[in-house]
């Protein structure tokens, strides 16, 4: 897809996001909006993973390792074809599958997370798979930069080293901020950079909000051979509406009637700018 | 007198090595966890079917499930204390939640650690694992319920758990007997008394019954390898028609198999005596793993004292 319409669609993923949010009167705003164009770039750009190919094995894979931010997961599921808008109005109703956190009983989805610090150790196991059966697969997986304070994330990282992962790529949504305040004054988590370096890691830093910089990161990797990738990707909380960026409180916020609205006029407005 | 085998742990390796020469998909994953799971053979012989993650068993159960997620058969091995309890929330969301064909194998389970101490023991893992929806539990009491396991597992295809001791183990079993997970195994089939084991204590069962009848007491003894899900028929028709129910596992009394029995007992309404033998809740005492189960009443002596009192002789 080329970068103009992955452009657009960013901006209409955003739309549903807020919209299902504040529909359902729950969900992890400022975290969603995030990592969406990471989202829409590997799903619409990147990965070999679709309706068709997604019972088998022979494919690429993606864990969410940070769950919570699971409704731009299924925004862009939907938009691929795993389910219907119909389907994913259901979030958050009783006996819905679409609730806070991804599960397999969710078309498209993989893996259950929610829990934070497992997806990468399930990815590592993944990418042993492809290794073992010589597939040239990979696998994908997305942490939150909170979620680095997480034991068990460091233990991964060794056995990824170890195995020569170098069809692993962990992406870190480096939004700077997480449920309490800021990463480096809840419980500081730099160099990230020098930290996956000295794990075995090659490493690379781009803007995890801009669709043609993340385009370009994707087709450099594996960044070396032999060695697993980690794409440290800048973005901004809540990006991409003005009054929920870099908020804080908009961790788990749901936009009232009004800021609904005025969210979605802004987007609109930006989309407008591409007619 | 019955033969004395070997450790349902060696019987283990030497199964999982010969299922995994015939299945390649077959893969092992260990936290520096080798020589304790006797696996170093099955590294040697297999060593592209085996994967070394050190001593970090979170890491080890999510590692597997991913393995699992992209087809392999896998076989987490580590120390039943460690796995069950550190690696817990990995065990609920990435093996059974997550539905990965994942065979975790407890080692050195509930006291086989002796005078290591509590760190070591797993006298929890029914409990814990049993609370977790898709996860099978299964302790086999002799060296054929150990390999019979192992077998099976291989094509099980669902989150198993599997708890194995140290020490050498008598054979219970006759050729010929049949072992399905999920199914007990009547040893013995007499009208006092009902004792139902669960693993390793199973041993102990027997000899209270070679005791037992000497003395003219006549009991079933049923080997209740699969502590989840739960052979609720034989159960329940054995209950019905015994005047006592004894139980005996090397585990806390909280959430094992007694508890699991006398929850059936009252949601079914049946009218007998249960006694519930296991570790009681307190600082367990320090010993050997035969000196620990022998001071809180599991010794085949005390058994026998036990069964006679539940039948007032």
């Amino acid at each position: 897809m080329n970068e103009k319409n992955l452009k657009k669609k960013s901006l209409e993923y955003r739309k549903t996001i807020l919209e299902i949010i504040f529909q359902s009167g729950a969900g992890h705003t400022g975290g969603s909006l995030s990592c969406i164009d990471i989202l829409n770039v590997l799903y619409n750009s990147v990965m070999n993973i679709s309706p068709k190919n997604f019972s088998g094995l022979d494919r690429d894979h993606f864990i969410q390792s940070k769950g919570h931010s699971v409704e731009a997961l299924y925004t862009v599921l939907c938009d691929c074809g795993f389910y219907s808008k119909k389907d994913l109005s259901t979030l958050n109703q009783f006996n819905s599958h679409f609730i806070g956190h991804p599960t397999i009983k969710v078309p498209g989805i993989e893996h259950n997370t929610g829990a934070l610090g497992h997806g990468l150790s399930v990815a590592v196991g993944l990418a042993l798979s492809k290794k073992i059966d010589k597939k040239t697969n990979k696998v994908f997986t997305l942490l939150g930069d909170g979620e680095l304070s997480e034991g068990s994330v460091w233990e991964a990282c060794t056995t990824a080293s170890k195995y020569k992962l170098d069809n692993l790529i962990v992406i870190i949504d480096r939004n700077d901020l997480q449920i309490t305040g800021k990463t480096e004054e809840v419980n500081p988590i730099e160099p990230i950079d020098k930290k996956f370096e000295s794990f075995g890691f090659e490493t690379i830093l781009t803007n995890g909000n801009n669709i043609s910089d993340l385009l370009n990161v994707f087709k450099k990797i594996p960044m070396k051979g032999g060695k697993p990738t980690v794409i440290i990707a800048k973005t901004t909380k809540g990006s991409g509406v003005s009054f929920i960026e870099n908020q804080i409180n908009w961790h788990h916020k749901v936009p009232s009637e009004d800021e609904y609205g005025r969210a979605i006029s802004e987007l609109n407005e930006k989309l407008n700018s591409y007619e | 007198m019955n033969k004395i085998g070997k450790p349902n742990l060696e019987i283990f390796s030497e199964t999982l090595l010969s299922e995994a020469k015939k299945n390649k998909d077959i893969i092992v994953v260990t936290s520096d966890s080798r020589g304790s799971g006797k696996l170093v053979p099955f590294g040697k012989e297999l060593p592209d079917q085996i994967i070394e993650v050190g001593i970090a068993e979170q890491n080890l159960v999510g590692v597997s499930a991913g393995l699992a997620a992209g087809g392999k058969i896998v076989f987490g091995v580590s120390p039943a204390s460690f796995l069950t309890a550190r690696s817990l929330e990995q065990i609920k969301n990435d093996v059974a939640y997550s539905n990965c064909n994942v065979t975790l194998i407890g080692i050195s389970a509930g006291i086989s650690y002796g005078q290591l101490g509590s760190t070591h023991h797993s006298i929890h893992d029914f409990a814990t694992l049993r609370a977790i929806n898709n996860m099978t539990i299964v302790a086999p009491a002799d060296n054929f319920e150990a390999s019979e396991v192992i077998k099976q597992a291989v094509s099980y295809n669902q989150p198993l758990y599997i708890r194995y001791g140290k020490k050498p183990m008598m054979d219970i079993h006759p050729a010929g007997t049949k072992f399905k997970i999920g199914k007990s195994i009547l040893v013995k089939k007499g009208e006092d008394l009902t004792i139902i084991a669960t693993g390793e204590t199973l041993q102990r069962a027997y000899l209270a019954y070679e005791i037992l009848k000497e003395n003219n007491i006549h009991c079933s003894i049923i080997s209740m390898h699969t502590i989840k899900p739960f052979d609720k028929e034989t159960f329940l028709e054995f209950s019905k028609n015994s005047k006592a129910i004894l139980t005996i596992e090397e585990h806390s009394m909280f959430g094992g198999l007694g508890e699991c029995c006398a929850n059936l007992i009252a949601q079914n309404k049946i009218d007998t005596k249960l006694k519930i033998l296991g570790i009681p809740d307190e600082y367990m005492i320090n010993g050997s793993q035969s000196d620990v189960l022998d001071y809180y009443n599991m010794s085949p002596q005390k058994i026998v004292e036990i069964s006679k009192d539940l039948l007032n002789k």
